[in-house]
């Protein structure tokens, strides 16, 4: 085993804190605390995708990490809080089945997505290529959260999440997406919030709830 | 085995047994100042000890010897344990004789005594309060395992000392993702083995929300003194082995003179200020969990400890 430059070092304990906020949120009730750890996401996206620029020094990453900076720590955040004080379901809390069963689904996903990553990594050259695996597991993880919440808010901070892990996966392996690419996924996730946050007062307006189980029900006019 | 070996086993555990009255003080004064509160003295442990022993025990009629001898069993327990555990110095002639593995599992005779006990006398609340510990071991025990492989994985070895020279010869600053994982699991692992807030209230004096101070009830003076020494004396444990896995600067190595071992020791008494401030925050800010989430927060540390252990498979390779 080679020994692993401080930089590497780093970023691995950044790609490991990814995995570990996203099991938070995997185990979290509270939609308030969602978001909170959805801004720490960003955080943590932003310093590894900083430090991948340090390290690589290509300047356009350095754009993307201000854009991430600015649009999944402080921009994605506020418009969500705003959109829950709104909608009045600040303390609410989405019921979960059984967390440590979900817990060990999740852990079953890691297994899968580092099993699946690891012959791809191989092929990689950048410096980040280890922690495909972990931006693999953000994915999976975040489409678990999707799947396992009755609650439209905490399905959206969940496609959120997933966005993250996307991003992630862009940066470690080929340093990031074009700028051009990466401003049109900024402005369509932008949108995609703002008509996220129509559909909430619509959903409401119909069921009196945002609980999507309700849209199974048939009804009739 | 020489001389200055035999001095710093001995002196380590003398070191324990003297100071973790002095660490809980120190936790219950970080406490009371974050929550406004006028703090106890320091040594306010000490004092409940010194009246403690000097009150006559009262048992009840129907109490066995194995009630009478726990209190001594499990602080004995939690001394031999404190030999084993590297806190000033990695020369230890003890640990050869146990590894972390056997450490658990000091741990686990000292809980099945306290909760056989517990039940001997056959009321209500003590035989709960049993029941209660058991489930929260169980669950906290594969956990700690868990935390422990993952350094066991990165040094090939199961001795605590030999992680502790292994960390601070050959590596020096070396950031490992596993250990991060590893680490918030044994912090969680930590407060509910130790009857810490989010599952355990030290200091309830509700019936129903207790789980150690039911177990305790019915002792007093001289029996009730060593049962919470031993508490005491069991956070200290957990604190070194902490420091032992995930901080383990300032631990004299082998064959290191005496100064190294008094520099040694004005280490371990820094690094306990700062994690009994660090416990006494983590307690105010954070609310008790019902019983029935006992499970889902142990759970939770297991798996983080397995994630650590996936991570350094993962990132390693």
């Amino acid at each position: 085993m080679p020994p692993l430059t401080l930089a590497t070092q780093l970023l691995h304990v950044l790609a490991a804190g990814l995995l570990m906020i996203s099991f938070a949120m995997l185990s979290q009730r509270r939609t308030r605390r969602l978001i909170f750890l959805l801004a720490w996401q960003g955080a943590v996206l932003t310093a590894s995708t900083l430090l991948a620029a340090r390290t690589a020094h290509l300047p356009h990453l350095y754009y993307s990490a201000a854009l991430t900076l600015v649009e999944k720590v402080w921009l994605m955040p506020w418009i969500l809080m705003r959109l829950m004080r709104r909608l009045g379901i600040e303390g609410d809390s989405d019921p979960l089945v059984n967390i440590p069963t979900l817990m060990l689904v999740g852990l079953g996903l890691v297994i899968f997505a580092f099993g699946l990553a690891q012959p791809i990594s191989s092929l990689a050259i950048t410096v980040t290529r280890q922690t495909l695996g972990v931006a693999m597991s953000v994915v999976l993880l975040a489409f678990l959260m999707m799947i396992a919440r009755h609650k439209a808010v905490t399905q959206v901070i969940g496609f959120l999440a997933m966005e993250n892990g996307l991003f992630f996966a862009a940066t470690c392996m080929t340093y990031g997406m074009p700028m051009v690419i990466e401003l049109g996924i900024a402005l369509d996730l932008l949108v995609g919030v703002f008509i996220f946050g129509i559909f909430f007062f619509q959903i409401r307006e119909q069921f009196d709830s945002l609980d999507l189980h309700q849209l199974e029900a048939l009804k009739e006019e | 085995m020489n001389a200055l070996a035999l001095i710093g086993q001995l002196g380590g555990v003398v070191l324990a047994v003297a100071m973790a009255p002095v660490l809980a003080g120190w936790v219950a004064q970080c406490r009371a100042w974050l929550q406004n509160r006028t703090a106890p003295p320091l040594l306010q442990p000490y004092r409940t000890l010194r009246k403690l022993f000097r009150k006559d025990a009262a048992l009840a009629t129907n109490a066995s010897p194995l009630f009478r001898t726990t209190p001594y069993i499990v602080f004995g327990t939690m001394a031999m344990a404190a030999a084993i555990i590297p806190s000033v110095t990695t020369d230890l002639p003890m640990a050869r004789v146990a590894d972390a593995i056997a450490l658990v599992g000091l741990f686990a005779t000292a809980r099945v005594f306290i909760a056989l006990a517990a039940m001997d006398i056959g009321t209500v609340f003590g035989s709960m309060g049993a029941r209660r510990e058991m489930m929260v071991g169980f669950l906290a025990e594969p956990a700690l395992l868990m935390v422990l492989f993952n350094t066991f994985l990165m040094f090939g070895s199961t001795a605590l000392p030999t992680v502790v020279e292994d960390t601070v010869n050959t590596h020096g600053l070396l950031l490992h993702p596993s250990l991060a994982f590893a680490g918030v699991a044994f912090v969680m692992v930590l407060l509910a083995e130790n009857a810490r807030i989010p599952i355990d209230n030290p200091s309830t004096h509700l019936e129903v929300t207790m789980i150690h101070e039911a177990m305790v009830l019915e002792y007093s003076a001289r029996h009730l003194a060593l049962i919470e020494w031993a508490s005491w004396l069991k956070l200290f444990n957990y604190a070194c082995i902490g420091f032992a896995l995930f901080a383990p600067w300032g631990i004299a190595l082998h064959a290191a003179g005496p100064l190294r071992l008094l520099f040694a020791v004005i280490w371990l008494v820094a690094k306990l200020a700062v994690a009994g401030a660090v416990l006494a925050v983590i307690e105010t800010v954070s609310a008790k969990l019902r019983i029935f989430r006992a499970p889902e927060f142990l759970s939770m540390a297991f798996l983080l400890a397995v994630l650590g252990l996936l991570v350094y498979l993962l990132l390693q390779s």
